[in-house]
């Protein structure tokens, strides 16, 4: 419940500075619910699927060594 | 200023020469013009080098942390109320801490002074009731106080101590008239890829020097997450991804706690505008939960709390 705050003021943190929604999601699943479990991760999978490779926080190591 | 800073050091004598506290935290003149700095007064003999004028940027809270013993500490709004943070993170006792209060005028950006004068060396400002005499070799000129403020002294809304055990001077406005929802998250009505330039473009000269930590009064970690090596959260290169990860992490860290005093901006030697970041989650908290950093003692730090109907629309 204290994560729940945490995790809201991360997540729009995060889109301000230009991540894509898209690819931070939270759930709530107890260890009793393999189904939403499963359902969850394939939901998740998909949608950043879909946004494609990440384009940001991508650290190059030949730019910086 | 100049009549302040006399009540500032008489009460310093005092208090010092009485017993009542072991040290008096203040300010003092810098070697340079613009640039005053921290001050420890142990002896009311020190205590004569205690000032207070418009460029007092330092967070005098920071030095509270860990301090054996009572002590005083010359405190305008932002001040008190991250003692306030303080007292409520149980980081001292109110009882010995003594709050020197001072109504705060706001105070003066030195990049915007130094900006009138390019490439010209200030060796003197002179304060004067609504102006600074800036003074030069071969130029002198008489500047209006109040267009130099500091971006963040110029949304503030609580400009007089929150707690003060004696008042030096009177009580006086509480802001000055600026509004910070005009200008906090200023990337809010941009699209994400515009955003993320933004904060390239904002973070592209940091030097990773650690400065705007070092003077935040929210951070007295024994060991700071860009400090960890074991394991290490965060590189230690000029990457785009380590320093955004710096930035972002540290002012996540700010969350709830943030009082907008702008002593991260003003000790950065490279003119980054960090409360680009800290505004945005700083009217989060206030928006989401209702809550203003270091108004109240007792207070439960908002990120230490819940309730059963905070906004949960993005858990799925
Ligand atoms: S940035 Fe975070 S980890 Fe580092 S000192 Fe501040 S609060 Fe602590
Ligand atoms: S993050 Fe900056 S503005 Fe906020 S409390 Fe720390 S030094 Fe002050
Ligand atoms: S003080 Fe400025 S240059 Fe130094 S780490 Fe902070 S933002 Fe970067």
């Amino acid at each position: 419940m204290f994560a729940r705050r945490r995790f809201a003021v991360l997540k729009n943190l995060l889109e301000y500075v230009g991540i894509e929604p898209g690819r931070l999601h939270f759930s709530w699943i107890s260890s009793a619910e393999a189904e939403k479990f499963q359902k969850t991760v394939a939901a998740v999978t998909e949608a950043v699927k879909a946004l494609g490779p990440a384009q940001h926080m991508i650290k190059d190591i030949r730019k910086v060594a | 200023m100049e009549a302040i800073a006399q009540k500032i050091r008489e009460a310093a004598k005092r208090l010092l020469s009485e017993g009542k506290v072991d040290v008096v935290i203040g300010y003092a003149k810098g070697s340079v013009p613009m640039r005053e700095y921290p001050y420890f007064a142990y002896t009311p003999e020190e205590a004569e080098n205690l000032t207070w004028t418009s460029f007092c940027c330092n967070n005098l809270a920071l030095y509270t942390i860990r301090r054996p013993g009572r002590m005083a500490v010359v405190a305008q709004g932002c001040v008190s109320r991250n003692l306030v943070n303080l007292i409520n993170e149980n980081q001292f006792k109110r009882e010995d801490l003594y709050v020197i209060g001072v109504n705060s005028p706001g105070m003066v950006d030195r990049r915007k002074v130094q900006a009138l004068f390019p490439g010209k060396t200030i060796t003197e400002v002179i304060e004067e009731p609504e102006h600074l005499l800036v003074k030069g070799q071969g130029f002198e000129q008489r500047i209006e106080r109040k267009k130099f403020l500091r971006s963040n002294c110029l949304t503030c809304v609580q400009r007089n101590p929150v707690i003060s055990d004696e008042m030096i001077g009177e009580k006086g406005p509480e802001g000055h008239g600026g509004n910070i929802d005009n200008v906090a998250a200023p990337w809010e009505k941009l699209i994400p890829a515009e955003r993320w330039a933004e904060l390239q473009e904002t973070l592209k000269d940091c030097i990773r020097c650690y400065a705007c930590r070092d003077a935040c009064p929210l951070c007295y970690c024994h060991v700071c997450f860009v400090d960890e090596a074991q394991p290490q959260w965060c590189g230690k290169t000029q990457d785009e991804a380590d320093v955004a990860t710096f930035h972002i992490l540290r002012a996540f860290h700010c969350a709830g706690r943030c009082t907008d005093c702008g002593a991260c901006e003003s000790a950065c030697p490279q003119g980054i505008k960090m409360r680009r970041l800290t505004s945005k989650i700083e009217k989060d908290i206030r928006e989401l939960y209702g809550y203003r950093p270091g108004m109240e003692i007792g207070a439960t730090p908002p990120m230490s709390l819940f309730r059963p109907n905070d906004p949960q629309d993005f858990i799925k």
